[in-house]
């Protein structure tokens, strides 16, 4: 065997690098030009865009689910090492680098050249008319104004308790948004004033006025690979294919990048293979197709994206499916069970309800380090979601089906057995399916979050449409999954149908 | 033998005394009105004797049988049940209703046993058999409970009420038709009714029950001729009223 031979064999035997993102553009950016100087290495990659947020992103590396994904400094001191924020950005980054080494063996690669830090934005009329410069000016005005600020902003040490504290922003209200609806809220005039990104695309797009933090109170928040030990230690091969990325993107650069993808609805890919080749980073590779730079109305996108959407949608389903049928195998037997035991029954369903007011994003974040990331954390989390409705329904059911006939029929001498199969169960068959169906539809809508942990389905497109800013993408996730709600819905009236009993 | 017994039987429900001390005995083909107030213990002393109550103290018998040795559904099956309304299952067809205690005992010719059973009740199979329960009159649904608690022809009928949820004139009826049908069978009764003109109408012997205690225990004629407390005076009084 000659030694090429072998390393051949031992590169189609490798598992791909595992590159991830959270779910927002920038993001999505910079994980495709990740995989993309990985690929031009000849390293095989795995794409996992869109992981719900920090948590569920750096929760995914730590448990070695991923293997790098693009972090900022600033999260890294202040949201995963819960410290003070360090003004100079050498130190910040000699701190987080130092500390996500010694304490879960990761790495942090060079960054990659620019600070994506907070940029707090007005519309320009508001500028003019409270003539805010500095946010010390904002400070001054925010009685008279309305914020609309992302969920991570206002409980992050360093978002608004410090705005409060070091510039007395105390805004009329705040509300809090999502950080793919904030800018259309701010130019519509729903709020006056947003947290955005430094480098967002669409504080040009909107003509926003960011305002100047004269007190240098939000820490440097440089971008840069967030690499797995793995990763570090097997593949020196792939780490020194992504420190090719850095230094070399600017502010200017990467507003642009985020600008075409943002604002001009151009492709992930295509953006993230230009941005190389123009750097000199990957030689234009012959191989790779152009992709369409299409703006189609939404049925001929569903229409080109027809076999993904269909892929989605049988993964979706059999998310679905797998873990209503698991919560229906637990929690029917569960029901009956409790019908015997009420003294306990009434706290134990409550007990089960609570799961239901878990959110789903801390559901999902809470069980990486126990199940990792993708459909076996899905399924559990779709699992858990499931069981209350049906809990609740066959409880209820089979405990208030017709009590007479059932006192009768014991009298005549029926069984339990005989009793719970011939008499409680098909007389509760109607309330049980009900439950069944509410479960079943409720799992669909839930499913779409599975995305979050690179589980796949409908949410895919919608969570990647979000975070691009494409209708037709949130769409093409949003409509099928309705469609498949009722359809599922649907079938399940079919099955109540028949279990119904004539009466 | 009598075919129902009761020695001594004192049953509590927590704190409640239920039944304090209560012999009561049927003879086989007697039927006895179980009377009083709701809550003086005429439904748990039917409860006893097909074991839905347990008694603290006493023995209950069954044509002759220990209940506390029989195994609590085998002796449920040898005895006839009827309630007051709503017993008969409601997804199960006239026909399956009245064929379920055979059914249970796994008797070959239960069709044939619900057949003569409804017929007897005046419902004939061929007409009503396959009708549900939600597509007959209170008084007919009552009737198909009566023809369920005869077709096994058990030893003894437990009634609790069994007339009790009807309008007047179609009690009167299913009261006639009930005395009627018992006369053929010869059927031992014990039936717990409000009614003391039911009793009478329906009784050999008629027990006043208050308080868990059995006031007075007679025919219908000699309680009538001479109430033995002021209770049964009472009761007589309002029921003639």
């Amino acid at each position: 065997m000659t030694p090429v031979l072998g390393i051949v064999l031992v590169l189609a035997a490798q598992k791909p690098v595992v590159v991830a993102s959270k779910p927002f553009a920038e993001s999505y950016l910079l994980a495709e030009a990740f995989a993309q100087v990985l690929e031009d290495a000849g390293l095989p990659v795995e794409r996992r865009p869109g992981l719900g947020a920090t948590e569920i992103a750096f929760g995914a590396l730590r448990a070695g689910a991923i293997d790098v994904y693009p972090e900022y400094t600033g999260t890294g001191l202040l949201a995963i090492l819960h410290e003070e924020g360090i003004h100079d950005p050498r130190a910040a980054y000699r701190r987080v680098a130092a500390e996500f080494a010694r304490r879960w063996d990761l790495r942090w690669l060079p960054p990659l050249g620019f600070e994506n830090t907070y940029a707090v934005a007005v519309r320009p009329e508001t500028a003019q008319r409270y003539a805010l410069r500095t946010l010390s000016d904002l400070g001054r005005a925010s009685p008279q104004l309305v914020a609309g600020l992302t969920p991570d902003f206002i409980g992050r040490p360093d978002g608004l308790p410090a705005l409060e504290r070091t510039y007395g922003f105390h805004p009329r209200a705040v509300r809090s948004l999502l950080q793919t609806v904030k800018y259309t809220a701010l130019a519509e005039g729903a709020v006056d004033v947003i947290d955005g990104y430094s480098t967002d695309g669409l504080i040009a797009r909107h003509h926003l006025v960011v305002l100047e933090d004269d007190r240098g109170l939000f820490p440097p928040y440089e971008a840069a690979a967030l690499v797995s030990a793995r990763l570090a230690r097997d593949l020196p091969g792939a780490v020194l294919a992504l420190e090719r990325l850095s230094g070399r993107l600017d502010v200017e650069t990467m507003r642009a990048l985020n600008r075409r993808v943002e604002v001009d609805g151009e492709d992930v890919r295509v953006v993230a293979r230009d941005a190389l080749r123009r750097l000199g980073i990957v030689q234009s590779p012959a191989t790779a197709e152009p992709l369409p730079r299409e703006r189609s109305g939404f049925l001929p996108y569903l229409w080109s994206h027809r076999s993904e959407t269909a892929h989605q949608l049988a993964r979706h389903l059999l998310l679905v499916a797998i873990s209503l049928a698991a919560a229906l195998l637990v929690a029917l037997p569960l029901g009956l069970a409790l019908e015997r035991w009420r003294a306990g029954a009434e706290s134990i369903v409550r007990g089960v309800g609570v799961l239901q007011t878990i959110p789903s994003i801390a559901l999902l974040a809470f069980m990486i380090p126990l199940l990792g990331i993708g459909v076996v954390p899905a399924l559990v989390a779709l699992f858990l979601y499931s069981l209350y409705p049906i809990v609740r329904n066959t409880y209820t059911g089979v405990r208030d089906a017709a009590p007479e006939a059932v006192a009768a029929a014991r009298a005549l001498g029926m069984t339990d057995g005989q009793l719970l199969r011939l008499v409680r169960l098909p007389l509760a068959a109607p309330v049980i399916m009900a439950g069944v169906r509410t479960a079943a539809v409720i799992d669909v809508g839930t499913a779409t979050l599975a995305a979050f942990i690179g589980a796949g389905g409908l949410g895919d497109p919608i969570v990647a449409g979000l975070a691009l800013s494409d209708a037709r993408m949130i769409l093409a996730g949003a409509v099928p999954a309705a469609a498949l709600a009722i359809l599922v819905d649907l079938a399940l009236g079919l099955v109540e149908r028949t279990v119904r009993p004539r009466r | 033998m009598s075919a129902l017994r009761a020695e001594g039987v004192t049953v509590r429900f927590g704190d409640v005394l239920a039944l304090a001390d209560v012999t009561l005995e049927v003879e086989a083909g007697e039927c006895v009105a179980l009377v009083g107030e709701s809550g003086a213990g005429k439904s748990t002393l039917l409860g006893c004797f097909n074991r839905l109550a347990v008694p603290e103290s006493g023995r209950v018998r069954v044509l002759g049988e220990d209940v506390t040795q029989a195994d609590p559904v085998q002796l449920r099956r040898r005895i006839g049940y009827v309630q007051q309304e709503g017993g008969l299952l409601p997804h199960w067809t006239v026909m399956r209703n009245a064929a379920l205690v055979p059914w249970l005992l796994g008797q070959a010719d239960a069709t044939a046993r619900a057949t003569a059973a409804l017929d007897l009740v005046g419902l004939p199979a061929p007409t009503y058999g396959a009708r549900y329960p939600s597509a007959l009159s209170g008084g007919q649904r009552q009737r198909v409970a009566i023809a369920r608690a005869i077709a096994a022809h058990p030893g003894v009928l437990l009634m609790d009420e069994p007339f009790g949820a009807l309008d007047a004139i179609t009690r009167f009826d299913l009261q006639q038709a009930f005395a009627a049908l018992r006369r053929r069978l010869g059927a031992t009764v014990a039936l717990v009714t409000h009614d003391l003109r039911e009793a009478f109408l329906l009784a050999d012997r008629v027990a006043v029950f208050r308080a868990g205690r059995i006031e007075q225990l007679d025919t219908p004629e000699r309680l009538q001729r001479e109430p033995a407390t002021s209770y049964v005076r009472r009761l007589l009084e309002t029921a003639r009223a």
